[in-house]
C-alpha cells in the first residue's frame, strides 16, 4: 500500500481504535462542520467535486442538494458498503482499518442534509469489519460524537450496521433500499430518485464508503484543495483496486486523472517476469475491456468513457497473455447469470442464454457464428433493463467479443479438435 | 407463537426488531439470528419471522429464496466459500478448487458425511489483492497455496 501524497489511506497501525484515530486529528473535521450552518458544509463538499467512488460517479454534494429542506419527512442516509464488483476490496480495507475515518464522514453527511438515523449496509461476508464499525459506533457513542447533542450542539445522530446476505445486486442503490425494507434486492424503477423516495419513501442520500470517507479531508483541508489534487469536475485522490497479472497486487491512492500505465507498471509493479500485457479491465468486471495498446489514459471517469470504458468502482484486474479470453468470457457470463435478480427478462433471459451459449464453446460444440450470436443476444440486452446491471453485463460482454474476436476464433478452433467435434 | 425456540432467543430477535425506526428493516438481522441458533432457515424460522414482522408468510419466503447466504438446507459445521472469480481464478482458484475436491471427496454444493464441512464456490468476496482466497466461515484466507490446505482445515473440527 502506498500513498503518493497527504490523502485518504492512513497506514496507521491499530487505527480503528478511538484513541489513536483520535491522536490523528480525528473528529475535528466533524467538530468543524458541526459549528458551521448545514447549507455550508454542504457548499464545501460541492465546491470540492468529489464524484461517487461506487460506480456511478455522480457528484457527491449535487445530490446532497436534491434533498427537499424541511419536506416534513424523515432523512435517511444510507452507506453503500455492499462491496461485490469483482476486482474491488478498497471498501474493505476502509472499513476494516479506518472505521472511525467512515463514521467522521456519515456525521458531517447527515448534519449537511438533516438526517438523524444513518445506516451502513455492509456485505454480509465482511463480517471483521462489520464488527470493527461496531466496536467503532459504540465508541463514538461513547464519547458523544453519536447520540443526542453532538459536540453539545442540537443535532443528533444515531447509526447501525446492516448486515446484506449475499446478493451482488443490492450494492445497487435502489434494490440496497428494498433490502433494508426486508424485501427481495429488486431494483426500483428510477425515478423517483431515491433523494425524493428513498428508504421507507423518505428522502434517502446513499453515497459510497469511499465517498463519505472523503468528506472529513475536505471539510479539513477545505475544497480547494481536494479539487486541485485531481481533476476538473472530478476532484481528490482515488483508490484503486489492482489484482490480477502484477507483482504487487494491492491498494494504491494516487490523484484523479494519474496514469494508468503508472499505476500499472510503477506501483503494482508490473508484470511478473516473463509474462506480457494481453488487457486491463479498468473499473471492475462491468468495466468494458481494455486491449494493452490502449491503456494510455488518465484515470478519471471521463476519460476512460470516452475510451469506451468506465473507471466503475476502481478496481484493476491485469490480464496478461497466459490468460484465455474464453475463460475470462466463461466467468463474466457466469456471474451475471448468477447475479441477475430475475425482473427484467432481457436481463435473467439473456444472460443465462450468453453463459450457456459460452459453455457450449468451451466444450468444442460451437463455432464463430456463435460469436457473433454472443455480441447480439449482449446488444438485445442493452438498454432494456430496468436498473444498471443490465448494461453492467452487455457493455463487457461486447467490448471482450468484439476486441478479441480473432483469439476467440482460435480457442474456439482448439475446443473442437480437442474434443472431435468436426 | 413460540415455534419451539427458546425464550432467550424470542428476546435476542425482538430485540434486534426493536434497534430499526420501521420493523421490516429488522427481516434479514432476524433471519441471521434464527439461521445461527437453528444451522438453517426452514419452516418454523419462516414462520416465526412473519409473525413477529407482520409479514404474511409468502414475504419471508421471497426473502428466504433471493439471498445466497441464507441456508435452505441444513449444512455443514464449517462453511468453505472458495472465490472463482477473474482475479482468483488466474492466480489458481481452480487447482486449489480441484485439491479441496480431492482432500474433502464432496463437489460444491455438497456436504462432508461427517457433517464437518459444507463447500461452496462463489463469486468475489472482496479480497482480489489476496487471490486465490477463500472463506471458512466468517474468517479470510488469502494468497492459499495448496500445500496451506490441509493445515487450514485443520484448524476446523
Amino acid at each position: 500500500m502506498t500513498r503518493e501524497r497527504p490523502g485518504l489511506l492512513d497506514l496507521t497501525e491499530h487505527l480503528f481504535e478511538f484513541d489513536i484515530y483520535r491522536s490523528r486529528g480525528g473528529y475535528e473535521a466533524a467538530r468543524k462542520a458541526l459549528g458551521m450552518l448545514p447549507d455550508a458544509v454542504l457548499a464545501e463538499v460541492r465546491d470540492a467535486d468529489l464524484k461517487g467512488r461506487g460506480g456511478a460517479g455522480f457528484p457527491a454534494g449535487v445530490k446532497w442538494g436534491f434533498i427537499p429542506r424541511d419536506g416534513g419527512k424523515p432523512v435517511y442516509l444510507c452507506v453503500n458498503a455492499d462491496e461485490g464488483e469483482p476486482g474491488t476490496f478498497k471498501d474493505r480495507w476502509l472499513l476494516t482499518h479506518d472505521p472511525h475515518l467512515l463514521l467522521e464522514g456519515i456525521i458531517i453527511t447527515a448534519y449537511a442534509v438533516g438526517a438523524h438515523d444513518g445506516f451502513i449496509y455492509v456485505r454480509g461476508e465482511y463480517e471483521t469489519a462489520a464488527l470493527r464499525l461496531e466496536r467503532a459506533i459504540d465508541e463514538a457513542r461513547a464519547a458523544g460524537f453519536l447520540g443526542e447533542r453532538i459536540f453539545g450542539t442540537e443535532f443528533g445522530l444515531e447509526v447501525m450496521v446492516h448486515r446484506g446476505a449475499g446478493a451482488y445486486i443490492c450494492g445497487e442503490e435502489t434494490a440496497l433500499l428494498e433490502s433494508l425494507e426486508g424485501k427481495r434486492g429488486d431494483p426500483r424503477l428510477k425515478p423517483p430518485f431515491p433523494t425524493s423516495v428513498g428508504l421507507f419513501r423518505c428522502p434517502t442520500v446513499i453515497n459510497n464508503v469511499e465517498t463519505v470517507s472523503n468528506v472529513p479531508r475536505i471539510l479539513r483541508d477545505g475544497a480547494e484543495t481536494f479539487r486541485k489534487l485531481g481533476r476538473p469536475g472530478d476532484g481528490g485522490t482515488r483508490l484503486f483496486s489492482v489484482s490480477g497479472a502484477v507483482v504487487k497486487p494491492g491498494l494504491y491512492e494516487v490523484p484523479v486523472g494519474a496514469p494508468l500505465k503508472d499505476l500499472i507498471f510503477e506501483h503494482a509493479g508490473g508484470l511478473p517476469p516473463g509474462r506480457t500485457l494481453k488487457a486491463v479491465i479498468p473499473g471492475g468486471l462491468s468495466a468494458p475491456v481494455l486491449r494493452a495498446d490502449e491503456i494510455g489514459l488518465p484515470l478519471d471517469g471521463d476519460s476512460l468513457f470516452r475510451a469506451g470504458s468506465m473507471i466503475g468502482s476502481g478496481a484493476v484486474i491485469v490480464i496478461d497473455d497466459g490468460t484465455s479470453m474464453l475463460d475470462v468470457l466463461g466467468i463474466m457470463t457466469r456471474f451475471y447469470a448468477h447475479e441477475s435478480c430475475g425482473q427484467c427478462t432481457p436481463c435473467r433471459i439473456g444472460t443465462s442464454w450468453l453463459h450457456k451459449t459460452v459453455v457450449r464453446l468451451a466444450s468444442g460444440n460451437g463455432n464463430m457464428e456463435d460469436i457473433d450470436e454472443i455480441a447480439r443476444v449482449a446488444s438485445a440486452i442493452k438498454g432494456r433493463t430496468l436498473c444498471p446491471m443490465g448494461d453492467a453485463a452487455a457493455l463487457p460482454i461486447l467490448a471482450l467479443v468484439t476486441k478479441f474476436r480473432t483469439e476467440l476464433g482460435s480457442r474456439v478452433e482448439e475446443a473442437r479438435v480437442r474434443s472431435g467435434s468436426w | 407463537m413460540s415455534h419451539g425456540f427458546t425464550p432467550g432467543v424470542l428476546d435476542e430477535v425482538r430485540a434486534v426488531a426493536a434497534r430499526y425506526p420501521r420493523r421490516e428493516a429488522a427481516l434479514l438481522p432476524i433471519l441471521r439470528v434464527l439461521q445461527r441458533v437453528s444451522g438453517v432457515l426452514g419452516r418454523a424460522e419462516e414462520e416465526l419471522a412473519a409473525e413477529l414482522l407482520g409479514f404474511e408468510p409468502i414475504r419471508v419466503r421471497e426473502a428466504v429464496t433471493f439471498y445466497s447466504l441464507v441456508r435452505q438446507k441444513p449444512e455443514g459445521r464449517h462453511i468453505i466459500q472458495i472465490c472463482i472469480n477473474l482475479s482468483c481464478s488466474m492466480a489458481g482458484a481452480g487447482s486449489s478448487l480441484a485439491s479441496l475436491q480431492t482432500r474433502l471427496g464432496i463437489g460444491p454444493g455438497e456436504t462432508t458425511p461427517d457433517g464437518r464441512f459444507t463447500l461452496l464456490t462463489v463469486e468475489c468476496l472482496g479480497n482480489c489483492d489476496q487471490a486465490p482466497c477463500l472463506m471458512v466461515d466468517d474468517d479470510d484466507h488469502g494468497r492459499v497455496r495448496e500445500e496451506q490446505l490441509d493445515e487450514i482445515l485443520g484448524r476446523y473440527l
